[in-house]
Protein backbone atom coordinates (compact mmCIF):
# COMPACT_ATOMS: atom_id res chain seq x y z
CA UNK A 1 0.00 0.00 0.00
CA UNK A 2 2.80 2.26 0.31
CA UNK A 3 4.36 1.77 -2.59
CA UNK A 4 1.07 2.44 -4.23
CA UNK A 5 0.53 5.48 -2.40
CA UNK A 6 4.11 6.99 -3.66
CA UNK A 7 3.36 5.59 -7.34
CA UNK A 8 -0.14 7.88 -7.33
CA UNK A 9 2.23 10.66 -5.56
CA UNK A 10 4.46 10.42 -8.56
CA UNK A 11 1.42 10.10 -11.49
CA UNK A 12 -0.23 13.12 -9.46
CA UNK A 13 2.67 15.08 -9.54
CA UNK A 14 3.54 14.40 -13.40
CA UNK A 15 -0.08 15.02 -14.26
CA UNK A 16 -0.10 18.05 -12.54
CA UNK A 17 3.50 19.43 -14.29
CA UNK A 18 2.28 18.25 -17.69
CA UNK A 19 -1.37 20.31 -17.30
CA UNK A 20 0.67 23.21 -16.31
CA UNK A 21 3.36 23.25 -19.56
CA UNK A 22 0.32 23.14 -21.45
CA UNK A 23 -1.26 26.29 -19.50
CA UNK A 24 2.75 27.95 -19.83
CA UNK A 25 2.65 27.23 -23.35
CA UNK A 26 -1.31 28.55 -23.59
CA UNK A 27 -0.68 31.59 -21.76
CA UNK A 28 3.17 32.77 -21.85
CA UNK A 29 3.72 30.92 -25.35
CA UNK A 30 0.60 32.01 -26.95
CA UNK A 31 -1.52 34.86 -26.73
CA UNK A 32 -4.87 33.34 -25.50
CA UNK A 33 -5.04 35.95 -22.71
CA UNK A 34 -4.33 39.36 -25.16
CA UNK A 35 -7.44 38.15 -27.13
CA UNK A 36 -10.24 36.45 -26.82
CA UNK A 37 -12.55 36.00 -29.40
CA UNK A 38 -15.82 37.09 -27.59
CA UNK A 39 -16.12 41.15 -27.47
CA UNK A 40 -15.54 41.73 -30.96
CA UNK A 41 -17.52 43.86 -33.69
CA UNK A 42 -17.53 43.37 -37.16
CA UNK A 43 -16.07 46.12 -39.63
CA UNK A 44 -16.01 45.70 -43.65
CA UNK A 45 -13.55 47.64 -45.88
CA UNK A 46 -12.97 47.54 -49.44
CA UNK A 47 -9.09 48.00 -51.17
CA UNK A 48 -8.31 47.66 -54.50
CA UNK A 49 -5.35 45.56 -53.55
CA UNK A 50 -4.65 44.06 -50.19
CA UNK A 51 -0.93 42.70 -51.35
CA UNK A 52 0.30 39.78 -49.13
CA UNK A 53 -2.60 40.57 -46.36
CA UNK A 54 -3.67 37.44 -44.75
CA UNK A 55 -6.43 36.21 -42.24
CA UNK A 56 -5.63 36.73 -38.89
CA UNK A 57 -3.36 39.48 -39.35
CA UNK A 58 -3.09 41.94 -36.85
CA UNK A 59 -5.46 45.26 -36.82
CA UNK A 60 -3.35 48.05 -35.27
CA UNK A 61 -4.32 51.55 -34.26
CA UNK A 62 -1.37 54.12 -33.07
CA UNK A 63 0.57 50.75 -32.51
CA UNK A 64 -1.52 48.72 -30.62
CA UNK A 65 -3.29 45.79 -31.77
CA UNK A 66 -7.09 46.44 -31.70
CA UNK A 67 -8.14 43.60 -33.49
CA UNK A 68 -7.98 41.05 -36.44
CA UNK A 69 -8.44 40.09 -39.75
CA UNK A 70 -11.54 37.39 -39.71
CA UNK A 71 -12.09 36.95 -43.31
CA UNK A 72 -10.61 38.18 -47.07
CA UNK A 73 -13.05 37.66 -49.97
CA UNK A 74 -13.12 38.95 -53.56
CA UNK A 75 -16.32 41.33 -54.53
CA UNK A 76 -17.67 40.72 -57.87
CA UNK A 77 -19.67 43.50 -58.61
CA UNK A 78 -16.58 46.01 -58.02
CA UNK A 79 -13.56 43.54 -58.55
CA UNK A 80 -12.16 44.95 -55.12
CA UNK A 81 -11.38 42.89 -52.04
CA UNK A 82 -13.56 43.04 -49.22
CA UNK A 83 -11.94 42.84 -45.87
CA UNK A 84 -13.94 41.71 -43.16
CA UNK A 85 -12.18 42.95 -39.42
CA UNK A 86 -13.04 41.86 -36.08
CA UNK A 87 -12.34 44.84 -33.60
CA UNK A 88 -12.56 44.33 -30.12
CA UNK A 89 -15.63 45.82 -28.33
CA UNK A 90 -13.92 48.07 -25.97
CA UNK A 91 -12.41 50.17 -28.79
CA UNK A 92 -14.74 52.22 -30.47
CA UNK A 93 -13.94 54.07 -33.88
CA UNK A 94 -15.56 57.37 -35.10
CA UNK A 95 -17.33 56.71 -38.42
CA UNK A 96 -15.04 58.25 -40.68
CA UNK A 97 -11.97 56.24 -39.84
CA UNK A 98 -9.37 55.30 -42.75
CA UNK A 99 -7.48 52.31 -43.17
CA UNK A 100 -4.68 51.21 -44.48
CA UNK A 101 -2.92 48.32 -45.43
CA UNK A 102 0.64 48.96 -43.60
CA UNK A 103 4.27 46.11 -43.70
CA UNK A 104 5.63 45.61 -40.08
CA UNK A 105 9.91 46.46 -41.58
CA UNK A 106 10.77 45.92 -45.11
CA UNK A 107 9.97 42.34 -45.45
CA UNK A 108 7.75 42.33 -42.44
CA UNK A 109 3.87 40.67 -42.25
CA UNK A 110 1.64 42.72 -43.28
CA UNK A 111 -1.39 44.40 -41.38
CA UNK A 112 -3.90 47.05 -41.42
CA UNK A 113 -3.84 50.46 -39.64
CA UNK A 114 -6.81 52.40 -38.18
CA UNK A 115 -6.62 56.63 -38.13
CA UNK A 116 -9.30 58.04 -36.40
CA UNK A 117 -11.37 60.52 -37.63
CA UNK A 118 -13.18 62.89 -35.91
CA UNK A 119 -16.61 61.81 -36.23
CA UNK A 120 -18.83 61.43 -33.28
CA UNK A 121 -20.95 59.15 -34.34
CA UNK A 122 -18.90 55.13 -33.67
CA UNK A 123 -18.41 52.46 -35.65
CA UNK A 124 -20.93 49.61 -35.06
CA UNK A 125 -20.95 46.13 -36.16
CA UNK A 126 -21.88 45.69 -40.12
CA UNK A 127 -20.41 49.21 -40.78
CA UNK A 128 -18.15 50.06 -43.81
CA UNK A 129 -15.22 51.64 -43.84
CA UNK A 130 -15.20 54.17 -46.84
CA UNK A 131 -11.63 55.74 -46.74
CA UNK A 132 -9.41 53.03 -47.63
CA UNK A 133 -5.65 52.88 -48.64
CA UNK A 134 -4.07 49.90 -50.40
CA UNK A 135 -0.95 47.70 -50.01
CA UNK A 136 1.91 49.30 -51.48
CA UNK A 137 2.90 46.58 -53.91
CA UNK A 138 7.11 46.80 -54.38
CA UNK A 139 6.67 46.18 -58.63
CA UNK A 140 4.31 49.17 -59.07
CA UNK A 141 6.93 51.24 -57.11
CA UNK A 142 9.94 50.09 -58.95
CA UNK A 143 8.24 50.82 -62.17
CA UNK A 144 6.62 54.02 -61.21
CA UNK A 145 10.10 55.36 -60.13
CA UNK A 146 11.74 53.92 -63.51
CA UNK A 147 9.22 55.53 -65.61
CA UNK A 148 9.99 59.05 -63.68
CA UNK A 149 13.88 58.09 -64.48
CA UNK A 150 12.54 57.45 -68.18
CA UNK A 151 10.97 61.17 -68.01
CA UNK A 152 14.05 62.91 -66.95
CA UNK A 153 16.26 61.30 -69.22
CA UNK A 154 14.12 62.18 -71.98
CA UNK A 155 13.65 66.22 -70.84
CA UNK A 156 17.76 66.04 -70.89
CA UNK A 157 18.21 65.23 -74.06
CA UNK A 158 15.77 67.65 -75.44
CA UNK B 1 13.59 -20.05 -63.72
CA UNK B 2 12.54 -21.43 -60.62
CA UNK B 3 14.41 -19.37 -58.67
CA UNK B 4 12.12 -16.25 -59.87
CA UNK B 5 9.12 -17.95 -59.17
CA UNK B 6 10.72 -18.76 -55.87
CA UNK B 7 11.34 -15.15 -55.57
CA UNK B 8 7.78 -14.18 -57.15
CA UNK B 9 6.28 -16.90 -54.29
CA UNK B 10 8.89 -15.04 -51.53
CA UNK B 11 7.27 -11.62 -52.55
CA UNK B 12 3.92 -12.35 -52.61
CA UNK B 13 3.80 -14.30 -49.07
CA UNK B 14 6.14 -11.45 -47.48
CA UNK B 15 2.90 -8.83 -48.75
CA UNK B 16 0.26 -11.21 -48.11
CA UNK B 17 1.33 -11.09 -44.92
CA UNK B 18 2.32 -7.76 -44.38
CA UNK B 19 -1.83 -7.36 -44.91
CA UNK B 20 -2.48 -9.72 -43.09
CA UNK B 21 -0.75 -8.20 -39.77
CA UNK B 22 -2.43 -4.77 -40.73
CA UNK B 23 -6.04 -6.76 -40.80
CA UNK B 24 -5.10 -8.18 -37.47
CA UNK B 25 -3.46 -5.10 -35.53
CA UNK B 26 -6.81 -3.54 -36.59
CA UNK B 27 -9.13 -5.65 -35.05
CA UNK B 28 -6.64 -5.70 -32.01
CA UNK B 29 -7.24 -2.29 -31.98
CA UNK B 30 -10.92 -2.93 -31.90
CA UNK B 31 -10.91 -4.86 -29.39
CA UNK B 32 -9.09 -2.87 -27.17
CA UNK B 33 -11.08 0.02 -27.25
CA UNK B 34 -13.86 -2.41 -27.04
CA UNK B 35 -12.34 -3.94 -23.30
CA UNK B 36 -11.34 -0.94 -22.02
CA UNK B 37 -13.91 -0.34 -20.19
CA UNK B 38 -12.50 -1.74 -16.97
CA UNK B 39 -9.25 0.54 -17.30
CA UNK B 40 -11.98 3.66 -16.32
CA UNK B 41 -13.80 1.49 -13.36
CA UNK B 42 -10.55 0.97 -12.16
CA UNK B 43 -8.25 3.35 -13.03
CA UNK B 44 -5.19 2.22 -10.37
CA UNK B 45 -4.54 -0.08 -13.47
CA UNK B 46 -3.92 3.34 -15.47
CA UNK B 47 -2.03 5.19 -12.66
CA UNK B 48 0.26 2.45 -12.54
CA UNK B 49 0.74 2.27 -16.29
CA UNK B 50 1.02 5.85 -16.48
CA UNK B 51 3.92 5.73 -14.18
CA UNK B 52 5.75 3.59 -15.96
CA UNK B 53 5.21 5.30 -19.30
CA UNK B 54 4.96 8.50 -18.33
CA UNK B 55 6.35 9.57 -15.06
CA UNK B 56 9.61 7.31 -15.87
CA UNK B 57 10.17 9.09 -19.02
CA UNK B 58 10.06 12.43 -17.08
CA UNK B 59 13.93 12.96 -16.85
CA UNK B 60 14.68 11.69 -20.72
CA UNK B 61 12.16 14.39 -22.17
CA UNK B 62 12.81 17.06 -20.18
CA UNK B 63 16.76 16.90 -20.53
CA UNK B 64 16.26 16.36 -24.19
CA UNK B 65 13.41 19.53 -24.43
CA UNK B 66 15.90 21.72 -22.72
CA UNK B 67 19.10 21.20 -25.28
CA UNK B 68 16.59 20.66 -28.41
CA UNK B 69 15.69 24.50 -27.33
CA UNK B 70 19.28 25.73 -26.37
CA UNK B 71 20.78 24.44 -29.88
CA UNK B 72 17.51 26.01 -31.44
CA UNK B 73 17.76 29.20 -29.63
CA UNK B 74 22.08 29.48 -30.92
CA UNK B 75 21.28 27.96 -34.07
CA UNK B 76 18.69 30.41 -34.48
CA UNK B 77 20.08 32.96 -33.66
CA UNK B 78 23.42 32.75 -36.01
CA UNK B 79 20.62 32.68 -39.01
CA UNK B 80 18.30 35.51 -37.72
CA UNK B 81 21.02 37.98 -36.91
CA UNK B 82 22.19 37.87 -40.30
CA UNK B 83 18.90 39.48 -40.88
CA UNK B 84 19.08 42.05 -38.80
CA UNK B 85 16.01 40.21 -36.53
CA UNK B 86 17.60 38.59 -34.16
CA UNK B 87 14.44 39.62 -31.90
CA UNK B 88 12.19 37.33 -33.71
CA UNK B 89 14.59 34.64 -31.83
CA UNK B 90 11.43 33.53 -29.60
CA UNK B 91 9.26 33.35 -31.88
CA UNK B 92 11.27 30.67 -34.43
CA UNK B 93 11.99 28.42 -31.26
CA UNK B 94 8.11 28.69 -30.05
CA UNK B 95 7.06 28.04 -33.36
CA UNK B 96 9.24 25.35 -34.45
CA UNK B 97 8.86 23.52 -30.84
CA UNK B 98 4.96 23.89 -30.79
CA UNK B 99 4.22 22.74 -34.09
CA UNK B 100 7.11 20.26 -35.15
CA UNK B 101 9.41 19.46 -32.68
CA UNK B 102 7.61 19.04 -29.60
CA UNK B 103 5.41 16.84 -30.52
CA UNK B 104 7.71 14.45 -32.98
CA UNK B 105 10.75 14.29 -30.97
CA UNK B 106 8.72 13.26 -27.56
CA UNK B 107 6.89 10.87 -29.93
CA UNK B 108 10.48 9.22 -31.02
CA UNK B 109 11.64 9.24 -27.50
CA UNK B 110 8.31 8.20 -26.17
CA UNK B 111 8.52 5.25 -28.74
CA UNK B 112 12.18 4.20 -27.26
CA UNK B 113 11.81 4.87 -23.83
CA UNK B 114 8.05 3.46 -22.76
CA UNK B 115 7.26 1.84 -26.29
CA UNK B 116 9.98 -0.50 -25.96
CA UNK B 117 9.07 -1.26 -22.36
CA UNK B 118 5.60 -1.87 -23.03
CA UNK B 119 6.52 -4.36 -25.77
CA UNK B 120 9.22 -6.11 -23.94
CA UNK B 121 6.94 -6.27 -20.69
CA UNK B 122 3.47 -7.92 -22.83
CA UNK B 123 6.02 -10.22 -25.22
CA UNK B 124 7.37 -11.33 -21.75
CA UNK B 125 4.42 -12.05 -20.20
CA UNK B 126 3.13 -13.88 -23.18
CA UNK B 127 6.44 -15.56 -23.77
CA UNK B 128 6.47 -17.23 -20.05
CA UNK B 129 2.62 -17.82 -20.33
CA UNK B 130 1.18 -15.41 -18.30
CA UNK B 131 -1.25 -14.41 -21.06
CA UNK B 132 -2.75 -17.78 -20.84
CA UNK B 133 -2.65 -18.32 -17.09
CA UNK B 134 -5.00 -15.08 -16.58
CA UNK B 135 -7.41 -16.86 -20.06
CA UNK B 136 -7.26 -20.09 -17.49
CA UNK B 137 -8.50 -17.68 -14.74
CA UNK B 138 -11.34 -16.03 -16.66
CA UNK B 139 -9.13 -12.42 -16.54
CA UNK B 140 -9.42 -11.37 -20.43
CA UNK B 141 -5.69 -10.22 -20.42
CA UNK B 142 -6.61 -7.71 -23.33
CA UNK B 143 -8.89 -6.04 -20.42
CA UNK B 144 -6.49 -6.40 -17.73
CA UNK B 145 -2.82 -5.97 -19.42
CA UNK B 146 -3.66 -4.45 -23.06
CA UNK B 147 -6.14 -1.35 -22.32
CA UNK B 148 -4.85 0.31 -19.28
CA UNK B 149 -1.00 0.24 -20.95
CA UNK B 150 -2.80 1.84 -24.11
CA UNK B 151 -4.80 4.62 -21.96
CA UNK B 152 -1.43 5.18 -20.15
CA UNK B 153 0.71 6.03 -23.28
CA UNK B 154 -2.55 8.03 -25.05
CA UNK B 155 -3.11 10.37 -21.88
CA UNK B 156 0.92 10.24 -21.21
CA UNK B 157 2.17 11.51 -24.63
CA UNK B 158 0.52 15.20 -24.51
CA UNK B 159 1.89 15.81 -21.64
CA UNK B 160 5.38 14.86 -22.50
CA UNK B 161 5.25 16.60 -25.61
CA UNK B 162 3.86 19.79 -23.97
CA UNK B 163 6.57 19.46 -21.39
CA UNK B 164 9.26 18.84 -23.94
CA UNK B 165 8.17 22.19 -25.95
CA UNK B 166 8.07 23.98 -22.46
CA UNK B 167 11.62 22.74 -21.41
CA UNK B 168 12.44 23.73 -24.53
CA UNK B 169 10.87 27.18 -24.87
CA UNK B 170 12.77 27.62 -21.55
CA UNK B 171 15.81 26.45 -22.80
CA UNK B 172 15.80 28.95 -26.18
CA UNK B 173 15.18 31.87 -23.31
CA UNK B 174 18.11 30.76 -21.49
CA UNK B 175 20.73 30.68 -24.32
CA UNK B 176 19.03 33.62 -26.68
CA UNK B 177 18.32 36.29 -23.74
CA UNK B 178 20.33 35.21 -20.90
CA UNK B 179 24.10 34.29 -22.13
CA UNK B 180 23.47 36.05 -25.75
CA UNK B 181 21.14 39.35 -24.61
CA UNK B 182 18.76 39.08 -26.77
CA UNK B 183 16.18 41.67 -25.62
CA UNK B 184 13.68 40.01 -23.07
CA UNK B 185 10.88 42.10 -23.88
CA UNK B 186 11.05 41.45 -27.19
CA UNK B 187 11.73 37.71 -27.39
CA UNK B 188 7.97 37.03 -25.23
CA UNK B 189 6.25 39.55 -26.94
CA UNK B 190 7.56 38.71 -30.79
CA UNK B 191 6.68 34.82 -29.48
CA UNK B 192 3.35 36.06 -27.97
CA UNK B 193 1.85 38.27 -30.86
CA UNK B 194 3.08 35.00 -33.59
CA UNK B 195 2.03 31.88 -31.40
CA UNK B 196 -2.00 31.73 -31.61
CA UNK B 197 -3.73 28.88 -29.27
CA UNK B 198 -5.90 27.73 -31.76
CA UNK B 199 -3.80 27.38 -34.54
CA UNK B 200 -0.70 26.23 -33.26
CA UNK B 201 -0.63 25.02 -29.73
CA UNK B 202 -3.50 23.24 -30.10
CA UNK B 203 -2.97 21.48 -33.40
CA UNK B 204 0.27 20.77 -31.55
CA UNK B 205 -1.45 18.64 -28.84
CA UNK B 206 -3.69 17.13 -31.31
CA UNK B 207 -0.35 15.50 -33.56
CA UNK B 208 0.64 14.62 -29.93
CA UNK B 209 -2.73 12.95 -28.97
CA UNK B 210 -2.38 10.45 -32.41
CA UNK B 211 1.21 9.89 -32.23
CA UNK B 212 0.68 8.57 -28.89
CA UNK B 213 -2.30 6.15 -30.11
CA UNK B 214 0.00 5.68 -33.10
CA UNK B 215 2.64 4.54 -30.80
CA UNK B 216 0.66 2.57 -27.88
CA UNK B 217 -1.11 0.78 -30.98
CA UNK B 218 1.95 -0.46 -32.40
CA UNK B 219 4.05 -1.58 -28.61
CA UNK B 220 0.68 -3.50 -27.28
CA UNK B 221 0.15 -5.07 -30.59
CA UNK B 222 3.69 -6.36 -31.52
CA UNK B 223 4.13 -7.52 -27.80
CA UNK B 224 0.76 -9.18 -28.33
CA UNK B 225 1.93 -10.42 -31.47
CA UNK B 226 5.61 -11.43 -30.54
CA UNK B 227 6.31 -15.00 -30.82
CA UNK B 228 6.94 -16.56 -27.21
CA UNK B 229 10.87 -16.75 -27.67
CA UNK B 230 13.50 -14.60 -26.46
CA UNK B 231 14.55 -14.30 -29.91
CA UNK B 232 10.57 -13.23 -31.23
CA UNK B 233 10.33 -10.65 -27.76
CA UNK B 234 13.49 -8.70 -28.90
CA UNK B 235 12.40 -8.23 -32.28
CA UNK B 236 9.42 -6.96 -31.96
CA UNK B 237 11.21 -4.95 -29.30
CA UNK B 238 13.12 -3.63 -32.59
CA UNK B 239 10.02 -3.69 -34.72
CA UNK B 240 8.04 -1.39 -32.53
CA UNK B 241 10.95 1.29 -32.10
CA UNK B 242 11.19 1.01 -35.86
CA UNK B 243 7.69 1.42 -36.98
CA UNK B 244 6.27 3.58 -34.54
CA UNK B 245 9.54 5.78 -35.08
CA UNK B 246 8.74 5.94 -39.27
CA UNK B 247 4.79 6.22 -38.61
CA UNK B 248 5.44 9.50 -36.22
CA UNK B 249 7.21 10.94 -39.22
CA UNK B 250 4.44 9.74 -41.90
CA UNK B 251 1.91 10.79 -39.93
CA UNK B 252 3.31 14.61 -38.96
CA UNK B 253 3.87 14.60 -42.27
CA UNK B 254 -0.33 14.31 -43.40
CA UNK B 255 -1.14 15.90 -40.30
CA UNK B 256 1.31 19.29 -40.90
CA UNK B 257 -0.47 19.16 -44.30
CA UNK B 258 -3.94 19.43 -43.00
CA UNK B 259 -3.22 21.80 -40.31
CA UNK B 260 -0.96 24.50 -41.54
CA UNK B 261 -1.64 24.47 -45.20
CA UNK B 262 -1.32 28.58 -44.95
CA UNK B 263 -4.65 30.22 -46.15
Amino acid sequence: MVIRKALDLWVGVFVAIGLGALLFLALKVGNLTTFSSAGTYLVAANFDNIGGLKKRAPVKSAGVVVGRVEDIVFDTEQYEATVTLALEKRYEFPKDTSAKILTAGLLGEQYIGLAAGGDSAKLKNGDRIKITQSAVVLENLISQFLFNKAAEGNKDIK
Amino acid sequence: MAAFIGFLENLGGRVTSAIHRLGFASRFLLLTLQNSGMSFRRFSLVVREIYFAGVLSLIIILVSGLFVGMVLGLQGYDTLVRYGSSSALGVLVALSLVRELGPVVAGLLFASRAGSAITAEIGLMKATEQLAAMEMMAVDPIARVVAPRFWAGVISMPLLAALFSAMGVFGGYLVGVRVIGVDEGSFWSQMQAAVDFREDILNGVIKSVVFGVAVTWIAVFEGYDAPPTAEGVSGATTRTVVTSSLSILALDFMLTAFMFRGT
